[in-house]
């Protein structure tokens, strides 16, 4: 789909920050010297085509008290597919992409509690019966600038 | 750590803000609380580092960026903090941690998202890092496919 320029100025806009505030869509819309009514279509028309994930809150995992991980797995090329679909099953997967290299499926984990954690990496080597895998989590975080939209973790 | 009533809101936050006229009202009501009770509450949750931030979630591929590199470098230990934050410094790197080498098959211990428009650039920049940290050692990983992409659904099961 394209973008005009209207479209474009409100995305700045409510990636930055959206008004928390009773009226929100109305605040937008004077902002950007539209209509409310405007606004409101564009947002819906917007979400509608995937352009806009989701509207609202981008929480702290960490201080919601999730721990998470970043695991990679040697897939041999047969078997992606099913393997992926075993990994997705999981709801504390939320990012899984195949990648060029050596260790080909790489995927964020997050879990309520570490033995939730080490329980689904458990299952998964289980139900794959993949062996060759790197458990890696964070030990520092130099940076996480979550506007561009590439993984929350 | 989180009260019960602050796991609700929660809850109904991470489905995202409705498209209406009064869309903390219409949230306000579900949880059975004031409009004014929980714009104060998002505010804290904001001050509190709880909400990372609150906007609008964006599929960049739409907006003209089209590449993105996950790279790894293999750095001497007593490096790491010099060139991780030196690597952050950059405006193409998203996101750069330390994480663990696993050895002898992983030697990697810096991760870093690299943002381009194409491959090439990606590679570029890539290049361009290494040289200002000193490190030869890398990979640059590309990603073939998306197979999932999903956020976390917050505290949907009792722990």
């Amino acid at each position: 789909m394209t973008l005009d320029s209207l479209d474009r100025r409100l995305l700045n806009l409510i990636q930055a920050r959206f008004p928390i505030t009773p009226e929100p869509y109305r605040e937008l819309a004077e902002a950007l010297g539209a209509s409310e009514e405007e606004i409101l279509g564009r947002l819906e028309r917007l979400v509608a085509d995937g352009v806009i994930r989701r509207l609202g809150p981008i929480f702290d995992s960490r201080k919601l008290g999730y721990c998470s991980t970043l695991v990679a797995l040697k897939v041999p090329s047969e078997r992606v597919e099913e393997v992926a679909a075993v990994v997705n099953s999981f709801p504390g997967v939320t990012h899984n992409y195949l990648r060029d290299d050596r260790y080909n499926m790489w995927f964020t984990l997050l879990e309520e509690t570490p033995a939730r954690l080490e329980a689904t990496l458990k299952e998964i080597k289980r139900r794959t019966g993949i062996t060759e895998i790197l458990n890696l989590p964070a030990a520092r975080i130099f940076k996480l600038r979550v506007n561009f939209d590439l993984g929350e973790e | 750590m989180l009260r019960e009533r602050e796991k609700e809101i929660i809850r109904a936050l991470q489905a995202g803000i409705p498209l209406a006229r009064r869309p903390y009202q219409v949230l306000a009501e579900k949880l059975k609380m004031s409009e004014e009770e929980l714009l104060a509450k998002i505010e804290d949750f904001l001050e509190q580092g709880v909400i990372r931030r609150f906007g609008a979630l964006v599929r960049h591929q739409d907006l003209g960026y089209t590449a993105n590199a996950m790279v790894v470098w293999e750095v001497p230990e007593e490096r790491i903090e010099e060139v991780g934050r030196l690597m952050a410094a950059f405006d193409e790197v998203t996101h750069c941690y330390q994480r663990p080498a696993r050895l002898p098959d992983w030697p990697y211990n810096l991760f870093a998202m690299v943002h381009g428009r194409t491959p090439a650039e990606c590679r570029e920049i890539t290049a361009r890092l290494s040289r200002a940290g000193g490190v030869e050692d890398y990979r640059l990983l590309f990603s073939v496919a998306e197979l999932k992409k999903s956020p976390r659904e917050y505290f949907q099961t009792s722990p």
